[in-house]
């Protein structure tokens, strides 16, 4: 219907400064990203994939995401269970608080994790005694990872879980059902989607951080060098094609990250059966 | 605590989630955090001041801060062209377009930078164009200010999308009945509307753009009091170990995001009583 | 000022909304669209406001084709369902809209426009909430600056889609008996839209049945009641009862009762339908002396006591057929009338429909008749 929408070559020029402006800031890179990392040829790649410099990277860096995302997966489901299912005074406090590292510059919080347990932190003497390494070994880089990512899971349930209420839930309690089998049976079943959204952006992030481990790892290569730290050390050694090249695993992750959500958004689109195009009104009457 | 449970209804696990919530949000959150807030106590008045008004300090948050304030404005005029386009016109592509939009949440920050560092390099697919008209991208602010729309572009977009996907078209229909245009439908009736989430995505890719890190150190040359933005000066503070000089950077900083963080809050909490109010 | 939809076709993808419809609305009339969900109503008027375009056919305002004529610039004053109402602009501006928007040379000035607006609030009794958003004001209200915000246009005519929907009964009631005020008071043209055949019979001059994009029938309240044009309007108005028989040589056979046609007298048989309200559905003890009156007897499966009337559930014992009656509750009293026993019913008041399937057309055409008993 004319009076909705814009003259034809209104449309057209508004879509194309739109696709001109993601091109330029979005899909260059990418392309960039691929196109420079085979510069040198495709020995130069695969030698520099399969460099066991870059496979102690890829290691550490699913090592790192194998611990953090677990961990904020839990936590994500049971605040998402005491903040949807129940009320309670302060809940706009919590939920601000859960937000918190969202807010905080990667650098801050490998900072504070260093301020904590680095040798002239806190608890540096106590885990110097005791010869504890957290900060400049993997233990460092989890808890910055797991810091950065908490968000993730908590954020993705909290409104799902609340949309949905507690009626299913109290009727599955009501016919006896225990508080796990509920939640087993009736609850995840429903959010399965929205954690399955929550844990690949958390997965992404948790494998692609880069400013709060470069605080906390102190890039020891082969030990404390996660993949986006080893592409930093590339990079900064003029050994471009190596670093763009260890960068398409991170940015062919992207893809893949990008791929599933888009798949998730699709499924759970047509669960509700939210329409393309709501107003175009079939029947001729108005569905209001 | 019985009684207490009984009138939450009768669904189990509230002390048990909550218990842990609270016990896991304060080990791996608030306590850390609240470090921070203490190293900065040990610090006399006279030392955290000087510390951050030396000169090095100042010009870093004055480049954060500008270039942060203009990726966020371009991402705002953008992210709602962005938006727009994504929820009200059919071409060809529009899904792949429409996913594309999160690569900068899922693509790690390190590769964005290098990927843009050498796009927008003088010798670049887009620099070298552009070094023609004499304009320099990298290692330049211009350089910090194409790193930081790259990371908040998201933001925008997807805080408006959903506003402009639920939109009640009939209100489109009024405007056309009582005669007005299509731009003044757009001024009047559709902006206005469509203002508290470019707010919020405004607030939320400034606020990220100010702490970012991974995707402006490759392309901003570091250069102290020119292309030096506050993340990473900490980071340099730290390397020569002056944790005290990096604590007290690093306290305002925290601060001025947890500001932003309230603001952001209260803007969404006014989208949803705009939105519940209809 | 009148209103004449000339011939108009529409369709949607692979379903058509409106065919071949044409009709006239008289200037200063209050005419009711009135239909089941589907059968193109809102489509209609959606057109007429120029909200949609026509494949086929003419509007003409006056006798002044606007078909091609955009919908800003028909001045058609149209409240919606859901009134879209400005959610982000309080009252007093969601009303000055359609002024505020005009060209600089035409639009009225700052006083000129407060002064409008604040005749509105008052004609539709609104004075005091100049301030107030949208999200403040009941539904009742908020239809009300629906229709002042319309208004402030000066329109040719008014469009309302299904004005009351939205509202609970009492509310409804009140806005109704608003709204025929407001129509006289106003003299305008106004067409409304709405499923509710009680409030279309309440409120309007003239009825619009209509049902699978097609208009079945156009009148007074009273004509389309008392005479139906065809089945669909029969049913669509009220309660009614419905009896399957025959016809062939000029008489109709409904079970054991039959009853004279002027109907032609053809060689073949055609099914035929008789209709007839519960209401003139007359319930006797005995049967009637008169054995040229057409009586069956029945059994009464329930009564419902429906405060000053009696519904009672009969079936038929030649036919089986299941139908209703209603009767007043003094005559109820009279018969002393209990469940499981027989009565006699009266036939009269029948009409018939003929089915007379053609091969041409799919569905079947209905013929009414005339009835000598």
């Amino acid at each position: 219907m004319k009076h909705l929408t814009e003259p034809a070559y209104v449309r057209w020029i508004l879509i194309g400064v739109a696709l001109l402006f993601l091109a330029l800031f979005l899909i260059l890179p990418l392309i960039a990203v691929f196109t420079e990392a085979f510069k040198q040829g495709a020995d130069v790649f695969v030698a520099s994939i399969a460099d066991p410099e870059t496979l102690s990277a890829v290691k550490l860096t699913l090592l790192v995401a194998a611990i953090s995302v677990p961990l904020n997966v839990t936590f994500g489901i049971a605040a998402a269970w005491a903040i949807a299912k129940f009320s309670f005074r302060g809940k706009n406090v919590l939920l601000t608080l859960i937000d918190l590292p969202f807010a905080v510059s990667p650098v801050i919080a490998g900072l504070i994790f260093v301020l904590l347990f680095g040798s002239q932190g806190i608890l540096g003497p106590w885990l110097d005694l005791h010869d504890i390494k957290i900060i400049f070994a993997v233990p460092g880089i989890v808890l910055a990872t797991t810091f950065v990512t908490f968000p993730f899971v908590a954020r993705e349930l909290i409104p799902i879980m609340e949309a949905q209420g507690k009626d299913e839930e109290e009727a599955a309690v009501s016919l006896g059902a225990s508080g796990w089998k509920t939640f087993l049976r009736v609850t995840l079943p429903n959010v399965k989607w929205g954690l399955l959204y929550g844990v690949i952006l958390c997965n992404a992030r948790a494998m692609g951080e880069f400013g709060a481990v470069s605080v906390v790892s102190g890039h020891i290569r082969g030990m404390t060098n996660t993949l986006p730290l080893h592409v930093e050390i590339l990079y900064n050694e003029y050994q471009f094609a190596a670093a763009f090249a260890v960068a398409t695993l991170l940015a062919a992750l992207a893809l893949v990250t990008l791929i599933v959500k888009s798949f998730i958004e699709w499924k759970t689109e047509r669960q509700s059966g939210v329409e393309e195009e709501p107003y175009i009104d079939v029947t001729g009457e108005r569905a209001g | 605590m019985r009684k207490l449970l009984h009138n939450r209804g009768f669904l189990p696990g509230f002390g048990m989630t909550m218990g842990y919530t609270i016990i896991y949000l304060s080990l791996l959150v608030l306590i850390p955090l609240s470090v921070l807030f203490l190293k900065a106590t040990t610090m006399s008045w006279e030392q955290f001041v000087g510390t951050i008004l030396d000169s090095r300090v100042l010009a870093s948050i004055r480049v954060s801060i500008v270039s942060s304030f203009f990726a966020a404005c371009v991402n705002a005029v953008f992210g709602v062209l962005v938006a727009w386009v994504l929820a009200r016109y059919q071409f060809f592509g529009k899904r792949i377009i429409d996913g594309i939009v999160d690569l900068p949440f899922a693509l790690p920050t390190a590769v964005g930078g290098i990927a843009l560092t050498s796009i927008y390099a003088e010798n670049g697919w887009v620099g070298q164009y552009l070094a023609e008209w004499g304009i320099k991208v990298a290692y330049t602010p211009l350089g910090i200010w194409v790193a930081l729309t790259f990371i908040g572009l998201p933001f925008v977009v997807r805080t408006v999308q959903p506003v402009l996907q639920d939109w009640d078209l009939q209100m489109e229909e009024a405007a056309a009945t009582l005669g007005a245009t299509r731009w003044t439908t757009f001024t009047r009736v559709i902006l206005p509307h469509l203002l508290p989430a470019v707010i919020t995505g405004f607030a939320l890719a400034f606020a990220r753009a100010l702490g970012e890190y991974g995707s402006v150190v490759f392309i901003s040359g570091n250069m102290p009091l020119k292309t030096e933005i506050v993340p990473l000066l900490i980071m340099t503070k730290l390397e020569q170990f002056d944790y005290a000089g990096a604590t007290a950077i690093a306290t305002v900083m925290l601060v001025a995001s947890f500001i932003m963080l309230l603001i952001i809050n209260y803007l969404q909490w006014r989208i949803n009583k705009f939105d519940a109010a209809r | 000022m009148s209103i004449e939809v000339d011939n108009i076709s529409k369709s949607y993808k692979n379903f058509t909304a409106l065919k071949n419809v044409s009709l006239q609305i008289p200037e200063g009339e209050l005419v009711a669209l009135l239909g089941p969900s589907g059968s193109g109503k809102t489509t209609l008027l959606r057109l007429i406001a120029g909200l949609e375009q026509p494949e086929e056919g003419r509007i003409l305002f006056n006798g002044e084709d606007n078909t091609n004529r955009d919908v800003r610039e028909r001045r058609v004053g149209f409240v919606f369902q859901h009134y879209a109402l400005f959610r982000h602009m309080n009252i007093f501006d969601n009303i000055a809209f359609g002024l505020t928007v005009r060209s600089r040379k035409t639009r009225p000035n700052k006083e000129e426009i407060r002064e409008k607006v604040h005749s509105l609030l008052k004609l539709v009794q609104l004075e005091g909430l100049a301030h107030r958003y949208p999200s403040q004001l009941s539904g009742g209200q908020r239809q009300r600056v629906a229709l002042a915000r319309a208004l402030a246009v000066e329109p040719k005519f008014l469009l309302l889609d299904e004005p009351f929907g939205a509202l609970d009964t009492k509310v409804r009631q009140e806005l109704r008996r608003w709204l025929r005020h407001l129509h006289g008071k106003l003299g305008l043209t106004i067409l409304f839209v709405t499923h509710d055949q009680e409030e279309a019979m309440e409120l309007a001059d003239q009825v619009v049945v209509m049902n699978e994009g097609k208009v079945e029938q156009v009148g007074s309240p009273e004509e389309i009641y008392h005479h139906p044009a065809n089945p669909f309007v029969y049913s669509f108005l009220g309660r009614v009862n419905l009896f399957r028989g025959r016809v062939h040589e000029g008489k109709i056979k409904l079970g054991e009762a039959e009853f004279e046609t002027e109907w032609e007298n053809k060689a073949v048989e055609l099914p035929a339908v008789g209709y007839m309200r519960p209401h003139d559905v007359e319930v006797s003890l005995h049967a009637p002396a008169d054995s040229s009156i057409q009586a069956v007897q029945a059994q009464v499966s329930r009564i419902s006591l429906l405060g000053p009337i009696v519904r009672l559930d009969l079936k038929r014992l030649d036919t089986n057929e299941v139908f209703e009656a209603e009767m007043s509750r003094q005559r109820f009293a009279e018969l002393a009338l209990v469940e499981n026993g027989t009565v006699y019913v009266t036939l009269n008041n029948l009409s018939f429909y003929v089915e007379e399937g053609q091969s041409v057309t799919p569905a079947p055409t209905f013929i009414p008749l005339q009835v000598s008993v």
